[in-house]
């Protein structure tokens, strides 16, 4: 499934969080949303989550206008990770995820076997089976995230946005997550991300929209989009890459300097 | 309070929890039948309500006595049934209150409700319709109960947030804003002064004198109210973790949450026009069964109908029984449990339901 913004706009009052993006994000791959803190990545995953409505322009599933989609059948399709997953409520992990079941079970159904199925594969491929009875109250950043990450798979959904999902985890939960999310993407899902560490998305994305100001700069491989000129127009930095191990470059950020 | 580790899963707080309920609220329900000014046996009692619901003949109630039976099934019984439908609706508000605006603070007289509910029903006293038509009372009582809800909902939201400091001082200023002008509407009305009477001794909120025609004013909005809460029990869970993650699992956050308002309203209506202003029962009954069985609104709400039930019964019990002759006010004995109560959460809370 193909998610695509067509000259999308969202205004509130006079100012424009996004404007005339048009980007496609496409199944099988991890397409990534940088820029500058405001330059509207979060708006425009929003806009493709069908949360928020486009005042402008259209934003569409495999062609059909989100708008014209009932809300159930949009949170079986595409399902959305917000970067603040904190819980209040000591819901246990397994009730957490099951909640992901909501938009399959009618008004007084008890969740049966298929959910109970749904459920159990996706707290194993989230790697949170073993915190199944535990509130998610008190979960670590991580495990929370994870847990989360269950839920929005147990929707059954191949479409799957992300908020900012490796903000204030320890850098192994990042791998483990930007991991998990490349199995996924390999198995065909449709991946997108709000990020803003422009080294893990030169790692781990295979398509890059970079936006500023709430409107589209570059779209493409990170390889071709991510150059010097780019970030440093639109991050303001100067960017040294060092080659990693692996071959493959990393990049530091400097202050600009005057020429 | 998050107790270390696992909690009762949904299973056995519903195989464990709701029956015990049910049998407790039974219990209540024979004690508070049995016990009185005259007393019954409580064998007498379950034989008697039991010859009522088995097929005539099946139990011998010869030698229960005429008055016995006056007593049981026209004095205590109605108000028995009224207590507990009046308490599992504010149970069953304050569960909805309390998930919707994601606070345990949140109650139906906290916020206003009631005292809006209590001053649509003043209205209905004063300008002499309740006495016109049993329907004018709880009609006005729960367009006094929507009313407040709506105003004090608009006034506290802000960019879709609820903060709950602005919650509960608008709730707080509206409810005294009702109360104000519900006693200017008695001051004006000392002229008639039974009518004015009357409605100072019901605003204190009880029981006494409740009679089948009560059960059938409120068993309606209740049943309703009931069916409603139900209906949107998984989308009340959903709304637990935050708006934006109810709507992207497919709940219609606006709608969903004006009809909880309007359910809630509703139950609140129905209990302040049989029974007055009865506080707390909506903060306290929810709560104690949170921290029992868990934040689930599945177990919770049906667990809050018995458990608010109960709690009623036994209370009205108690405000018969303390003191006789004299009947000390429903709303005082439950005001008595639920605000020190109320104090000990305010002391102990320390961040929304985490804190629980």
């Amino acid at each position: 499934m193909s998610l695509r913004l067509e000259q999308a706009s969202l205004r509130i009052g006079a100012r424009h969080l996004v404007r005339d993006v048009t980007i496609e994000v496409l199944p099988a791959r991890i397409t990534a949303l940088i820029g500058p803190n405001g330059a509207g990545k979060s708006t425009a995953l929003r806009l493709l989550a069908g949360l928020w409505s486009p005042t402008g322009g259209r934003a569409s599933l495999d062609g059909t206008g989100l708008s014209r989609l009932p809300r159930r059948l949009l949170a079986r399709r595409i399902s959305f990770v917000p970067q603040e997953t904190r819980i209040d409520v000591p819901f246990t992990v397994q009730e957490l995820v099951m909640m992901g079941r909501h938009p399959h079970l009618g008004r007084f159904d008890a969740p049966g076997p298929a959910d109970a199925a749904a459920v159990a594969a996706a707290m194993s491929r989230a790697d949170v089976a073993h915190l199944t009875d535990r509130p998610v109250t008190e979960l670590s950043g991580g495990e929370r995230r994870r847990a989360v990450i269950a839920r929005s798979l147990a929707t059954g959904s191949h479409v799957i946005l992300l908020d900012e999902p490796t903000a204030n985890l320890d850098v192994d939960h990042v791998i483990e997550t930007l991991t998990l999310l490349r199995e996924l993407a390999a198995g065909g899902a449709t991946i997108a991300l709000a990020l803003h560490d422009l080294n893990i998305v030169a790692r781990w994305a295979d398509a890059v929209g970079v936006l500023d100001g709430g409107r589209l700069q570059a779209v493409g491989p990170p390889g071709a989009v991510l150059d010097d000129d780019l970030v440093a127009s639109v991050f303001g930095v100067q960017v040294e890459r060092l080659t990693a191990r692996d071959g493959r470059s990393t990049l530091v950020f400097h202050r600009r300097r005057a020429g | 309070m998050t107790g270390a580790g696992r909690r009762p899963g949904v299973l056995g707080a519903a195989w464990v929890g709701l029956p015990l309920l049910a049998i407790l609220l039974a219990a209540a329900v024979v004690a508070a039948i049995s016990i009185g000014s005259t007393g019954i046996a409580w064998g007498t009692v379950v034989r008697v309500l039991g010859a009522r619901a088995l097929p005539h003949g099946w139990i011998d109630l010869r030698d229960v006595s005429e008055a016995e039976q006056v007593i049981i099934w026209l004095i205590r019984l109605p108000r028995v049934v009224v207590a507990a439908l009046v308490g599992a609706a504010l149970a069953v508000a304050g569960t909805q209150m309390q998930g919707l605006f994601r606070n345990p603070l949140a109650e139906p007289s906290v916020i206003g409700i009631s005292q809006g509910a209590a001053l649509g029903a003043v209205a209905a006293f004063v300008s002499g319709l309740a006495a016109a038509a049993v329907f004018w009372l709880p009609l006005f009582a729960f367009a006094g109960a929507l009313a407040a809800l709506v105003t004090v909902y608009t006034i506290a939201t802000s960019a879709g947030r609820t903060p709950v400091a602005t919650l509960l001082l608008a709730g707080i200023a509206l409810g005294s804003l009702a109360t104000a002008i519900a006693t200017l509407l008695i001051s004006m009305s000392v002229v008639n002064w039974q009518v004015a009477n009357e409605v100072v001794f019901w605003l204190m909120g009880g029981l006494d004198n409740r009679t089948w025609a009560h059960v059938w004013i409120c068993l309606p909005p209740v049943a309703v109210g009931a069916v409603a809460a139900r209906w949107h029990t998984r989308d009340l869970d959903l709304l637990l973790l935050g708006e934006e993650t109810a709507a992207s699992l497919g709940v219609d956050v606006e709608r969903v949450r004006r009809t909880i308002l309007a359910t809630a309203a509703l139950l609140t209506g129905a209990a302040v026009a049989v029974s007055g202003v009865i506080g707390f029962v909506g903060l306290i009954v929810p709560h104690m069964l949170r921290l029992a069985l868990g934040p689930s609104n599945r177990i919770l709400l049906p667990a809050a109908m018995l458990g608010g039930a109960f709690f009623l019964v036994v209370c009205d019990l108690l405000a018969r029984t303390i003191h006789p002759p004299t009947e000390i006010r429903l709303g005082i004995i439950t005001a008595a449990c639920g605000a020190p109560f109320f104090l000990y959460l305010l002391r102990r809370q320390r961040g929304g339901f985490g804190a629980l």
